[in-house]
């Protein structure tokens, strides 16, 4: 019997019964689209990771004074908490660490920034010139400041994209000036949105000044919160950050790594956590979703011994007229093939019309792909194969004389 | 040549601890053309010749020739090869395929035997066979749908349009009133005297095996008599003598208000 015969022939059997085969493929097909649903979760969480990482900038390695190390018997302040981190150490790293590419010391804080009758409350970072190039920021009005501003600590600074639109609601802010603490600071850019960060917060409820000028005129320190670094290239970010943490123990005649007074990391380092999240909750996910798909694959092997008892005197009769075992057995195969690849091709729909649904109402960041269209597809085929195999053997292995007699 | 030759068949099966001998040394010659009625009591063993003969069961021993080749040692797929091309089975129960119309029931050994056929020239051919027996108006009809002597006929037809040498006809008539028996008896007639088919027919009615052209009597697994038919029953003329009906049966009204 040709293939195409063997389809045909398939598919009538399928449609005697259509409400059966219905209740059948269902199975294949909650399971399918629950696969696909819940690979589109994954990837979207992952895609929305990867998004923001490049967003940071991928080559960024971040070296915090304190630790979060845990020596015995020493209360530890967490990073950013201890003054042991210096513009030295900065310049240090960047004349000895090669891999190296730019380096900026920063500090941090927390202000009340204030613009005519505006004022907001936001996180006031400082850098070099150098610091927008590493963080991949760009600069949408005006432009950044220079390295003669930051030696001579002058008082200028650039807006975050949500700084700039609460505290100068449609006017242009390059050129006005911003108090900070009561020290005037003339605005000359505006930074480019960045969105969400790594922890869902926002990137561009920010300040951005020379690190200079915040030390010396706004903090009163000395000391460093942080230097951002970057490193030559994507690949060589873990041996930057190597020996960069190499050279610090060194700066600090730290032997100890329990002792260390710095941490170093990076971006990627950073979003490998999240991913291992969302890849641990992508698994299990995934794994109900294929359990649904192999208890549609049992209803199918089910429905199919129910079917083959049902049609043992067709069986007989088939074989009467000339059937071999093999047709037999390619007819029955057939028939849970088209069953689970149908209920496949309706919960690929399904499932894409979950996801939609879910980016509509929900906002949750989800992509369906090819690959997971595929695999589902194929998983479907696969689950027909296995679970019908069984009944059609069983089927093929009829004796004609027997099943002819069956009552 | 004869179309069939057994020569000391033996089969024995086991039913449980016991050993069933059916066949004892059972031999037997049917000539190309003719119309033979098997009859004997229930346990003669005539069904399991009649598998033997229908290549649906291999011999214990002994030797089956159809058209002069020992087919007893065949395997399965040469068998089932053979059950396609060369012989047609008509049952009992009819065992059409049920919710499926008698045109596609009537195709169904087209399916198989590994050829080909373009779909019209199945239609075309499944059609021609049940216009033949008189169904040429019910192509589309399911057997729930039909009645059983119509049913009968679809099987007949099914079982022809392969062009077999050999139609096997296992109680045909067994469910069937006597007026549609012979019916059936003369489709089965009239396929021996105008297409040269060659018929066995196993019966345990003695008036259904007068239609034939002869008699084997099987017993405890062996032929204990095989005559020729002295007063063959003719059913052609059996039906035209026979009353007429009150109203043809018409299950179908909406048919017949167009018909009107």
């Amino acid at each position: 019997m040709g293939g195409w015969n063997i389809l045909r022939v398939a598919l009538i059997a399928i449609r005697r019964n259509p409400v059966r085969s219905g209740l059948t493929m269902l199975g294949v097909i909650i399971g399918v689209a629950s696969v696909i649903a819940m690979v589109a979760l994954g990837s979207g969480a992952r895609a929305s990771i990867d998004e923001q990482i490049s967003s940071q900038g991928v080559n960024l390695i971040y070296l915090s004074a304190g630790s979060w190390g845990r020596g015995p018997g020493t209360a530890r302040g967490g990073a950013g908490s201890t003054t042991s981190l210096t513009v030295e150490d900065a310049d240090a790293v960047r004349a000895q660490v090669p891999l190296v590419a730019r380096v900026s010391p920063g500090v941090r804080g927390r202000a009340q920034v204030i613009a005519g009758n505006q004022n907001w409350n936001t996180s006031i970072e400082g850098g070099n010139e150098e610091y927008l190039e590493i963080r991949s920021w760009r600069v949408v009005a005006g432009e950044n400041f220079t390295a003669r501003h930051v030696l001579v600590a002058d008082k200028v600074c650039l807006l975050g994209k949500t700084v700039a639109d609460l505290l100068f609601p449609g006017e242009d802010p390059v050129g006005q000036i911003v108090r900070v603490r009561n020290l005037p600071f003339r605005v000359i850019g505006v930074l480019a949105p960045k969105g969400q960060g790594q922890w869902g917060d926002d990137q561009d409820d920010i300040v951005i000044a020379p690190y200079t000028t915040l030390q010396k005129k706004l903090l009163g320190i000395t000391h460093l919160n942080r230097v951002t670094i970057s490193a030559v290239s994507q690949d060589r970010v873990e041996q930057a950050a190597i020996e960069i943490t190499r050279l610090m123990r060194q700066r600090h005649r730290i032997t100890n790594p329990d002792d260390d007074d710095f941490t170093v990391r990076t971006v990627e380092e950073m979003a490998q956590t999240r991913l291992d999240v969302a890849n641990t909750m992508n698994s299990l996910l995934m794994s109900v979703a294929s359990v649904s798909l192999l208890v549609g694959g049992i209803g199918i092997m089910n429905i199919m011994l129910v079917s083959v008892t049902e049609r043992t005197r067709e069986i007989g009769l088939r074989l009467a007229v000339g059937a071999r075992s093999r047709d037999i057995l390619s007819q029955f195969l057939a028939e849970a093939v088209t069953l689970s690849v149908f209920g496949g091709l309706l919960g690929i729909a399904l499932g894409i019309g979950i996801s939609e649904t879910i980016v509509r109402s929900l906002g949750w960041p989800m992509q369906v792909t090819t690959e997971a269209i595929a695999l589902a597809f194929g998983f479907a085929a696969a689950v027909g194969v296995f679970f019908g195999w069984y009944p059609a053997r069983r089927a093929a292995s009829l004796d004609p004389i027997d099943a002819l007699r069956y009552e | 040549m004869a179309l069939i030759r057994l020569v000391d068949l033996r089969k024995s099966y086991r039913v449980g601890d016991v050993t069933v001998h059916a066949l004892r040394g059972l031999s037997l010659d049917v000539e190309r053309g003719s119309f033979v009625c098997v009859v004997g009591a229930s346990g003669s063993g005539k069904s399991t010749l009649m598998n033997v003969l229908g290549l649906l069961d291999r011999p214990t021993s002994g030797h089956y020739f159809l058209e002069g080749e020992d087919v007893s040692g065949f395997d399965k797929d040469r068998r089932a090869h053979l059950r396609n091309r060369k012989i047609g089975f008509v049952f009992q129960n009819f065992n059409l395929l049920p919710r499926t119309s008698a045109l596609e029931n009537v195709e169904l050994p087209l399916l198989y035997g590994g050829r080909a056929l373009p779909p019209a020239e199945r239609h075309a051919r499944a059609r021609g066979l049940l216009e033949a027996v008189g169904l040429g108006s019910r192509l589309d009809h399911t057997p729930q749908q039909l009645s059983g002597g119509q049913q009968q006929r679809v099987a007949i037809a099914r079982a022809l349009v392969n062009e077999p040498e050999l139609l096997l006809a296992d109680e045909p008539t067994g469910n069937l009133d006597s007026r549609t028996s012979v019916e059936i008896m003369e489709i089965l007639q009239r396929l021996v005297r105008e297409r040269g088919i060659t018929v066995v027919l196993i019966t345990h009615e003695h008036d259904i095996a007068e239609y034939g052209t002869r008699v084997v009597t099987v017993r405890d697994g062996r032929v204990t008599s095989d005559t020729p038919v002295q007063n063959r029953r003719d059913a052609a003329a059996e039906r035209a003598a026979l009353p007429p009906l009150e109203l043809e049966v018409e299950p179908e009204p909406a048919e017949a208000g167009v018909e009107a």
